[in-house]
């Protein structure tokens, strides 16, 4: 076990990445010569030379499309777009294109093709700089939509990435660089396919994916503590959803409430509540809860902004507002 | 915009635009240490060097023109008449500030002063100037609308396809590209096919200038023409500035892509002392005044620091207030979106 930030468990699978396939290169917005925007691919230009770790203009359009052609070409580009802020500039060609191609080609064109991009909120960035899309990009089909919490997946899911024929795309936290983790010595890849349960419990499934797995289990201690035991699902994969593990504890805790920095209306986490209710109804024993971002452009001032965001006691009053869930919350 | 100058004589304005420019640096000071006492967050992008730029350009504008800039943009709302307290406030978060606290540094608004913003999307800004441009040409209306933006955004699709659509529809646009070098680490003859940028825009037949953005006369003169030139039907025109910045991009950028003497070698070009020296040279301004118009704006920028720290915050309650226009009987009411 060695401790490491998950920024470097994200630098380490890239450089095992670039190590392992001459077909893999990394282009974005300042990942060369500056070491990337949130300092992700610092050291890597050195390592791997101009040609693999490519500095492109400031034109995502551009540059993501050109990674989709560079993937038909037969290459296995990793394209970085600075943050989820700025992909919407790209979207014409991740919709229209990446996620599309194979099919409207009747089969013949598959984009292998990976982009890894920064979300979400919290650092008082403003309306134009706190966007949490992964849910909206998780409605797209062709796409796969992954979301990395830990610092096992952060180091793990490149490689399945990459290894998959088709376009994926990586949401990395913005809060999340900074955190240091254990990460085992031999970490590698690991399965894109399940949710994974970080934390079990009896009483409620609290579910949660990249930023806010932290605040679901922040909730589940503190409910703890007040004799409700929750369990805690990390999803991992926005698309496709492993429903199967998140019926399979609903099962056991009768109660769902969803975590989602994304908007409410619209959002995955209204996707897993529909397929919760229309597979597990009567395995529920109260509606299932969501606690998601208010629906405003984030504001400035730090005090909205934390007001803005889903908190654990947002989350807390979430479960106590299910009832029955036993302990002095409940 | 015509400010008179406090502490000199009024000539030909440019003891108002040192005294602008002088305004802008010591606010943005001022903003450093702010930032590392916690009380200013998020991203803060200072234009320490650039100032003859917003300063230049918005001397030449009138009261009813309209500007729309980007993230590095305190100089530009500075020049064009928000007051200092109310964009300090902003910074600090209050419901004081020109956006209600609710914009932060990179999103500075005012509509008294036709001010857009304040947008922090590289090219975002391009646009909402075409359009505001063509408004003004359905209404028949004379006035202009100048469009900030860096080197970084003539890379962007958005940047092309508003030139040529300003070009076409000839609108009355200044576009005025700041061209400090470098978009964030990356250097322009790095991300450029064509560094003379003033040539892409002539291939969209959009008259182009360049000029020297550390010397705020030249860009004041250049602006005033290319101004003049658009009232009168000429046309979108386009100004490249070739300026730098001082500082790193922003307060989280360790600034390793830049060597020392290329700093250092622009440093003898800061348009503040580049024209306080002539101004005293040619008699303009004595010493005295220089000294007595840095106090006032020490004054001014201390008094900006305690409205901004006297201010209050934004009732949570209020935090879903103008999600979406509020109904006219409870404009001041907060409707609930
Ligand atoms: C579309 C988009 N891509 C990336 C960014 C991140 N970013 C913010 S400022 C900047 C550099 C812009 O450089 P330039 O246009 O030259 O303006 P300067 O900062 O030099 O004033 C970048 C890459 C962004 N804000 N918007
Ligand atoms: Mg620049």
């Amino acid at each position: 076990m060695t401790t490491v930030t998950f920024r470097d468990a994200l630098r380490e699978a890239l450089r095992e990445a670039l190590r392992s396939d001459d077909r893999v290169f990394l282009m974005g917005e300042d990942v060369g010569r500056y070491g990337g925007c949130y300092a992700v691919s610092l050291g890597l230009l050195e390592e791997f030379g101009p040609e693999r770790i490519r500095d492109t203009p400031l034109s995502e359009s551009a540059f993501v499309g050109a990674g989709i052609g560079a993937a038909l070409g037969g290459m296995r580009p990793i394209v970085e777009i600075m943050t989820v802020n700025f992909s919407l500039l790209a979207l014409d060609q991740i919709v229209n294109n990446a996620a599309s191609l194979l099919y409207m080609s009747g089969g013949q064109f598959n984009v292998p093709l990976v982009i890894r991009m920064t979300t979400g909120a919290g650092r008082q960035l403003g309306a134009q700089h706190s966007h949490s899309l992964e849910g909206w990009y998780a409605h797209i089909p062709g796409l796969r939509i992954l979301t990395p919490a830990t610092h096992a997946d952060a180091r793990g899911m490149l490689r399945p990435a990459l290894a998959d024929p088709d376009p994926v795309l990586i949401f990395e936290h913005g809060s999340l660089y900074n955190v240091r983790g254990e990460l085992d010595d031999h970490a590698g890849p690991v399965d894109l396919d399940h949710a994974a349960v970080r934390r079990p419990g009896r009483d409620v499934t609290l579910i949660a994916y990249g930023g806010t797995l932290r605040v679901a289990l922040e909730a589940a201690d503190r409910l703890s503590g007040a004799g409700v035991e929750a369990e805690v699902v990390d999803l991992r994969t926005l698309r496709p959803l492993d429903t199967a593990t998140l019926l399979d504890s609903v099962a056991r805790t009768h109660r769902a409430v969803v975590v989602d920095e994304g908007w409410r209306s619209g959002s995955i986490s209204a996707e897993i509540s529909a397929r919760i209710t229309e597979e597990a109804f009567y395995d529920l024993d109260a509606p299932v809860g969501r606690v998601c971002s208010a629906e405003v452009p984030m504001p400035y001032a730090r005090h909205l902004e934390e007001a803005a965001l889903p908190r654990a006691e947002d989350v807390i009053a979430a479960v106590g507002r299910l009832g029955g869930c036993g302990g002095s919350d409940g | 915009m015509t400010a008179v100058a406090s502490g000199g004589r009024v000539g030909d304005g440019s003891v108002a635009m040192l005294r602008q420019m002088i305004r802008i640096r010591r606010f943005e000071e001022r903003c450093v240490e702010l930032y590392s006492r916690g009380d200013i967050r998020g991203f803060l992008h200072l234009a320490i060097g650039e100032e003859a730029c917003a300063v230049g350009v918005t001397e030449a504008l009138d009261t009813d023109d309209a500007v729309v800039a980007t993230y590095r943009e305190h100089g530009h709302a500075l020049a064009r008449g928000l007051s200092m307290g109310a964009v300090m406030a902003e910074l600090e978060g209050k419901v004081e500030g020109c956006s209600r606290g609710r914009g932060g540094s990179m999103h500075l608004f005012d509509a008294p002063t036709r001010f857009y913003g304040g947008n922090a999307i590289v090219a975002g800004g391009l646009p909402l100037a075409v359009g505001l441009a063509l408004a003004d040409r359905m209404n028949g209306r004379e006035r202009v609308t100048a469009c900030f933006f860096g080197d970084g955004a003539v890379a962007e699709g958005e940047f092309h396809e508003c030139l040529n659509l300003a070009s076409l529809w000839h609108l009355p646009v200044l576009f005025c590209c700041e061209n400090n070098l470098y978009a964030m680490g990356t250097a322009l003859r790095l991300t450029e096919s064509e560094t003379d940028l003033s040539l892409k825009a002539a291939s969209y037949r959009i008259p182009s200038w360049e000029v020297d953005g550390m010397d705020v006369r030249a860009v004041r003169e250049a602006a005033a023409r290319a101004v003049e030139a658009i009232r009168s039907g000429g046309g979108p025109h386009f100004l490249e500035m070739r300026t730098y910045r001082f500082r790193a991009h922003s307060m989280y950028d360790p600034d390793r892509y830049r060597q020392k003497d290329e700093i250092e070698s622009w440093k003898q070009h800061d348009p503040i002392p580049t024209l306080s020296e002539a101004l005293l040279a040619e008699g303009v301004l004595t010493a005295a005044d220089l000294v007595s118009m840095e106090e006032a704006v020490d004054a001014e920028v201390d008094d900006a620091v305690s409205f901004a720290e006297s201010g209050t915050i934004e009732p949570v309650e209020d935090l879903e207030r103008f999600v979406t226009t509020p109904a006219p009987a409870d404009a001041d009411g907060g409707r609930r979106s």
